[in-house]
């Protein structure tokens, strides 16, 4: 996806050193950062780790206690002006006109962006068009589900035509058909447009998806930072876990699967494997013909819970998948 | 473009969505109008021939003549309530922030708002005053004393509105932001507004003498129906520009601060 190469192009976002506390809380302790033109870059983390934070004063919204960073080539306490002239910010909850239309709240953003009343007009419609909401247009937007409102959100973002485009969790809260249209639509923004987007999200699919670069946060720091594929290879892969009625069963199981990690305490037997649907039929072949027979299934893809485990030493709420009973 | 020309189009924009809010949500602008006018008709009709007979010149049918004035005043009073609810409520979507990360001029939203309530109270307030004069209200004003008088409320209004707009920002639910300017609503009750302040015990003759709206109420009272101003048209254009310099100071200081957190 990337075109321009890094070491020349002067990067678009570039942090040294960022912090924020609120009283005696530290949401932000030193973040450095360099998102290169053109890229997309997400920022992975969990709930309170201070993803909002940062698109708050990279976004000019919030003052940083210390540390400096370039937007777009201004500095962001220095020339917070210019700094807004190039970017677009969609947040986490949408910031929208409840009031008025969609339309409405297309040309009002034109308004704000001095365009004129023709091209304003022009943008909107297109923009209408291009997220599917021309038939919703003129309807107000208290009427609009979580995706449409989204979608309206990112529209007006993008009147503007901004360079460098902020997205709090875009898809935090939306249906599974709804979060592939965001994708869809951000792959869009980069290969047709060529804007740098800088996205956070709680979602290491999300982030394998779509971005270039992968930065985790955890408590306000960056514990580790690169492209998917290195991630994910710091992180074990997905496993199979079988749960047996008693220790008997396990260990006829265990004889049965090579590489499988015995639990005796929990009496569970972790299969390496991905989860796909051959993969599931193997482990019950097995099972079958070995006339074992396991109490419960549960398939666990690697997700943002390994990825902070491996990185962190702690992980968030479990998010395993029940399979059977 | 010069940021100036930036700042009045931002204004303007602004402007143009409040009073988009009011055409489509219009039940706010709709109480502004109805509190006064039934005051209004509670005391023309109801209290009006018992208070009447206690004020010099004001008896037979003729305390409407004396009452008013005030009650275009308590118009006023409930277009603060109107804006700073307006503002605490605005203040809550999350398009401000939007706002905040566009290049465009910082005092564009808070000015827009006061233009956009001043506008509906205004609206309020002439719709009052067509009322009182439907209903046998007699002002023996010139063209000259109307233009002063209008001049008048328009000041009143813009201090009112900066001032409640300040509260609106301050205030962290629309609930407290609808009760604290209830103390301004009743502050023409302790005034001049609907009895002569020298019929009150020292006390409160005293406080209803030096307070805001009694000037304010006298001067407009003296412009449309002739009595004497005194020296109360330099204290009410000094309170009104007073109100007009420091709320606009606070409001602005407000939502500054509303962004840093």
């Amino acid at each position: 996806m990337t075109t321009t190469s890094p070491t020349t192009a002067p990067p678009a976002i570039s942090a040294l050193g960022l912090c924020k506390s609120y009283g005696d809380k530290v949401v932000l302790d030193g973040i450095d950062l360099a998102v290169p033109e053109g890229t997309v870059f997400a920022l992975l983390g969990p709930n309170g780790a201070g993803k909002t934070t940062t698109v708050q004063i990279l976004s000019t919204l919030i003052a940083p206690d210390a540390g400096r960073a370039r937007v777009a080539g201004h500095d962001l306490t220095e020339r917070p002006e210019g700094v807004r002239a190039a970017i677009g910010v969609t947040g986490q909850f949408a910031a929208v006109d409840h009031l008025l239309t969609a339309e409405e709240n297309l040309l009002l953003m034109a308004d704000l962006q001095h365009l004129p009343r023709r091209e304003g007009r022009r943008r909107a419609a297109g923009l209408l068009r291009r997220f599917e909401l021309t038939e919703a247009a003129r309807g107000p937007v208290s009427t609009f589900s979580g995706g449409m409102r989204r979608k309206l959100d990112l529209a007006m973002t993008l009147v503007g035509d901004p360079r460098i485009i902020f997205l709090d969790e875009p898809t935090t809260g939306l249906d599974p058909r709804s979060r592939r249209t965001m994708w869809e639509i951000i792959r869009g923004l980069v290969t047709e447009h060529g804007v740098t987007i800088f996205l956070t999200t709680q979602y290491l699919e999300e982030a394998d998806q779509l971005a270039d670069r992968i930065a985790v946060l955890d408590r306000g720091r960056l514990v580790a930072e690169g492209t998917a594929e290195e991630l994910k290879r710091r992180v074990p892969g997905g496993h199979i876990r079988l749960r047996f009625s008693d220790a008997a069963e396990l260990e006829a199981a265990a004889r049965h699967f090579g590489g499988a990690a015995r639990d005796l305490d929990e009496l569970t037997l972790r299969v390496p494997g991905d989860g796909g649907v051959p993969a599931l039929r193997a482990v019950l072949d097995t099972l079958d013909d070995a006339a074992v027979r396991a109490e419960s299934l549960t398939v666990h893809t690697p997700d943002l819970d390994d990825v902070f485990l491996t990185l962190t030493g702690h992980g968030t709420p479990d998010t395993a998948t029940e399979m059977a009973r | 473009m010069s940021t100036l020309t930036h700042a009045f189009g931002d204004s303007m924009t602004m402007l143009r969505r409040n009073l988009r809010h009011a055409l489509r949500y219009p039940s706010m602008t709709f109480s502004v109008v109805a509190m006064p006018v039934m005051m209004l008709l509670l005391f023309t009709y109801a209290f009006g021939g018992a208070l009447g007979a206690g004020i010099p010149g004001a008896g037979d049918g003729a305390y409407i003549d004396y009452v008013a004035p005030g009650i275009i005043l308590m118009a006023a009073t409930a277009g603060a309530v109107a804006t700073a609810v307006g503002v605490c409520v605005d203040m809550t979507e999350g398009i401000v922030n939007r706002f905040r990360t566009m290049s465009i001029s910082r005092a564009a939203f808070l000015t827009g708002h006061v233009v956009g309530s001043a506008i509906q109270t205004l609206i309020a307030i002439a719709l009052v005053i067509g009322v009182a004069v439907a209903i046998g209200f007699r002002p023996d004003a010139t063209a000259v004393e109307w233009l002063a008088a209008i001049g008048l409320l328009i000041l009143l209004t813009l201090a009112l509105t900066w001032l409640s707009a300040g509260i609106g920002l301050v205030s962290r639910t629309p609930e407290s932001a609808s009760n604290t300017p209830m103390p301004l609503t009743f502050l023409p009750f302790l005034g001049s507004a609907i009895v002569p302040t020298d019929s009150m015990p020292t006390g409160l003759r005293w406080f209803a003498e030096y307070q805001p709206f009694t000037p304010v109420i006298e001067t407009l009272r003296g412009l449309l129906m002739g009595t004497g101003i005194g020296n109360s048209g330099y204290l009410a254009l000094a309170w009104c520009v007073g109100l007009i310099v420091v709320g606009h100071f606070w409001a602005r200081a407000a939502f500054d601060r509303t962004a840093r957190r």
